[in-house]
């Protein structure tokens, strides 16, 4: 079995990349006592977390209710929109956030106008209202998709028997969200536990520093390895909590019926049903369309400076997603479960831990902004697999299961198979999680602040240093232009495996 | 000569034995209840199938062989067919699973298609093929792959009447002329009657060796009879 010798090997240098970096940490951590600062920093992140996880979940609920009972014009447009956010570049949502939720922004204006106190889009407040735009869509995604499992029998058989809406809560909705609320918690509770680039955006300052944005601080303003190296252990001992949190919680299944026409029957509640679909459509496409409606004239008179950053950040984006693809691809078709367990795993660990393993292991040999694209594009790499690896395990479980014994019976070979059978068949996936995997490589913000030096940066981070300096308007203007790499890039790969397979999907279907 | 020497199948308060023999260029049906175990009789001959005992083919032990290096073709209720491929492909991957052809290869390809009546829709997907047509593209590849043993496990189950005779009467035919042995699942008396003059009987744990068919449906044994309904 060369194919599982293969996906071992995969899963174990997956492993190694995410492990070594931790050993080298561990080394070099200064054992001294916790300070108060980093007290502080584990507090808030949990803190954050926490609050993020349940408003976006709270939120989600109603959403999610009201597009499972609807069926209305433009309703694929608002799933469509639903997830946007995964691909947006964080910086990109960060600055819209900002235009919307800022001291001068729209959402400021009528509060003031209705009376209300201002709200703050730094702090505490900005953190969780950005990390509530990422992961509403996807809470909501997560318990449409339960939703939209309930079979319709049991939904008719409620209808038949005048089931009110008490009832029908009771009966249906409530077992429901029991079953699915705990896994969508969890996995917005652990997004949140490593999202860098928001807490390095709108956090900061005392009270609102993340163990992630310490560890940057303690490196790059401090020069204290002892300390960043120390709390990176406690980011570590975070992820640890947060797998096995996620062996404790049901994970959701995200299918892909997104589209499947809803079924309803009797009442009511038609009005605040459209009001709330409005409202999340409004909050998920508000901060983007001010971001595009500001940024698009300053597209054409970006500096030189940003050119050159969106040329590596292409390059970092496409070797990152071939990469992700590779490892990805040996899991999916050689793999059990223990390889896929790994990939999966690479969820809850903390891009910045990994940065600060490779920097403090490479920093004695040679100068680590050499080494800033090549490490960007690896650790992105890794940090797409379990996205990738979604896609890609079950569509290699089909091929196995449809075509396995025929692939057997004619004698193919294990490679000829590979080219003729499995890879062909799997080819919308394939496109999906390249696509998947280059647009997060395109948008992220995280290890590249480490390793980068002023020649040396991708387009996030020089537009986050054009940001910094108060540019705004080039800023906007780079916004566009990663908005437009990055939504790009998974429409390109995405675009290339629907094309291969829609007529063979269509064959599928025809065939069972 | 097929031979199963010992056979046996065991899975949880499940199991099946076979002792028996099949003469070469024999028309075998396979019948019994359902779950007796008629398609794990055939996945033990294909090599799907773990097993203890022995299957001989001319006197030598296959069972060892994986299932695209033994004697034998087998035509699956569904999924003959990659969907992602044209029929000519399709058909191409029996002469060499590789599907890297010469030009020797290719004309032979498309005499067999030529055969089944589908010499114009050599490039066309399964999916944008009726069902009879898809069943005939897998009967083109059944052809050109000269393996001497035929199984068929609910073949063309999914045809109408006339459609699933007429792609029986082909696959005898193509039997027939390559001196080809073969075993067929069925659940019709009817199909048996005619095609096969021998009837391997499955039930209770046990695939008997085969018997005259016409003796086997005019008298059958109370497994059988419960299943038949008569």
């Amino acid at each position: 079995m060369a194919g599982r010798a293969l996906a071992l090997i995969t899963a174990a240098a997956v492993a190694a990349l995410a492990l070594g970096p931790l050993l080298v940490v561990a080394g070099s951590a200064d054992a001294g006592a916790m300070r108060p600062a980093d007290w502080a920093a584990l507090r808030f992140t949990l803190v954050q977390a926490a609050l993020s996880a349940a408003i976006s979940c709270l939120l989600a609920v109603p959403v999610a209710r009201a597009l499972a009972r609807r069926a209305f014009p433009g309703r694929g447009v608002v799933v469509a929109l639903m997830t946007a956010p995964f691909i947006l570049p964080v910086i990109v949502a960060v600055l819209g956030l900002v235009a919307v939720f800022g001291r001068a922004g729209a959402a400021n204006a009528v509060l003031g106008w209705v009376g209300l106190p201002p709200v703050s889009i730094y702090g505490l407040s900005g953190v969780v209202t950005a990390h509530v735009f990422f992961n509403l869509p996807l809470a909501a995604r997560l318990i449409l998709a339960g939703w939209e499992a309930v079979p319709a029998e049991r939904l008719r058989l409620a209808a038949s028997l005048g089931a009110g809406p008490w009832a029908t809560f009771r009966l249906i909705e409530w077992p429901l969200l029991r079953t699915v609320l705990p896994g969508a918690l969890a996995v917005v509770f652990v997004i949140c536990l490593t999202s860098f680039a928001v807490a390095l955006t709108l956090g900061g300052g005392p009270r609102a520093t993340t163990v992630e944005l310490a560890i940057y601080e303690a490196f790059l303003f401090d020069f204290d390895t002892g300390r960043a190296a120390r709390l990176a252990l406690i980011q570590a001992a975070l992820g640890l909590g947060a797998v096995g949190l996620g062996l404790l919680v049901p994970m959701p299944r995200l299918a892909g019926g997104l589209g499947r026409a809803p079924r309803r029957w009797g009442g009511g509640g038609k009005a605040l049903d459209a009001v709330l679909i409005a409202l999340a459509a409004l909050f998920v496409a508000a901060p983007v369309v001010a971001v595009v409606l500001r940024g698009a004239v300053h597209v054409a008179a970006l500096p030189p400076s940003v050119w050159v950053a969106a040329g590596n950040s292409l390059l970092t984006a496409a070797a990152s997603a071939a990469l992700c693809l590779l490892l990805a691809l040996a899991i999916a078709i050689g793999g059990g479960r223990l390889e896929e367990g790994v990939g999966t795993t690479a969820i809850a660990i903390s891009p910045l831990v990994i940065g600060t393993g490779l920097f403090l292991a490479v920093i004695p040999f040679v100068d680590p902004a050499e080494l800033a694209l090549p490490v960007t594009g690896m650790v992105n790499a890794v940090m797409a697999l379990p996205f990738a690896l979604r896609f890609l395990v079950p569509a290699a479980r089909r091929i196995r299961a449809t075509q396995g014994r025929l692939s057997a019976s004619l004698g193919m070979e294990r490679w000829t198979r590979l080219r003729i059978v499995t890879l062909p068949g799997m080819r919308r996936e394939i496109g999906a999680a390249a696509g998947i995997a280059a647009a997060l490589s395109m948008g992220d913000l995280g290890v590249i602040a480490f390793f980068a030096d002023a020649e040396r940066a991708t387009l996030p981070l020089q537009m986050y240093r054009l940001m910094g300096a108060y540019r705004m308007d080039e800023a906007m203007g780079a916004a566009v232009l990663l908005t437009a790499l990055a939504f790009g890039a998974f429409r390109l790969c995405d675009g290339w495996g629907a094309r291969g397979a829609g007529r063979a999907w269509r064959v599928r279907r025809a065939a069972a | 000569m097929l031979r199963l020497e010992g056979v046996r199948v065991e899975r949880e308060g499940w199991f099946l034995r076979a002792d028996l023999a099949v003469p070469k260029g024999a028309a075998v049906a396979v019948m019994g209840p359902s779950g007796a175990g008629k398609s794990t009789l055939l996945s033990v001959i294909g090599g799907f199938e773990e097993h203890a005992g022995h299957v001989l083919w001319e006197e030598a032990p296959i069972d060892g062989l994986p299932p695209g290096r033994r004697p034998v073709a087998t035509l699956f209720q569904d999924g003959n067919l990659f969907p992602h491929l044209s029929a000519r492909r399709n058909v191409a991957l029996g002469v060499r699973p590789d599907g890297r052809l010469g030009a020797r290869d290719r004309a032979r390809v498309d005499a067999a298609l030529e055969d089944a009546g589908l010499g114009r829709f050599g490039d066309r997907l399964p999916g944008d093929l009726s069902g009879g047509q898809m069943a005939r593209v897998a009967l083109a590849r059944i052809a050109v792959q000269d393996r001497p043993i035929l199984l068929l496990d609910e073949a063309f189950s999914g045809l109408g009447p006339a459609l699933k005779a007429e792609m029986l009467d082909r696959t005898v035919r193509l039997a027939a002329e390559g001196g080809r042995t073969l075993l067929m699942v069925t659940h019709e008396p009817e199909d048996a009657r005619r095609i096969c003059p021998e009837t391997i009987l499955v039930a209770e744990g046990i695939a008997h060796r085969p018997v005259g068919t016409e003796a086997l449906l005019s008298d059958p044994p109370e497994a059988l009879r419960a299943y038949l309904g008569t």
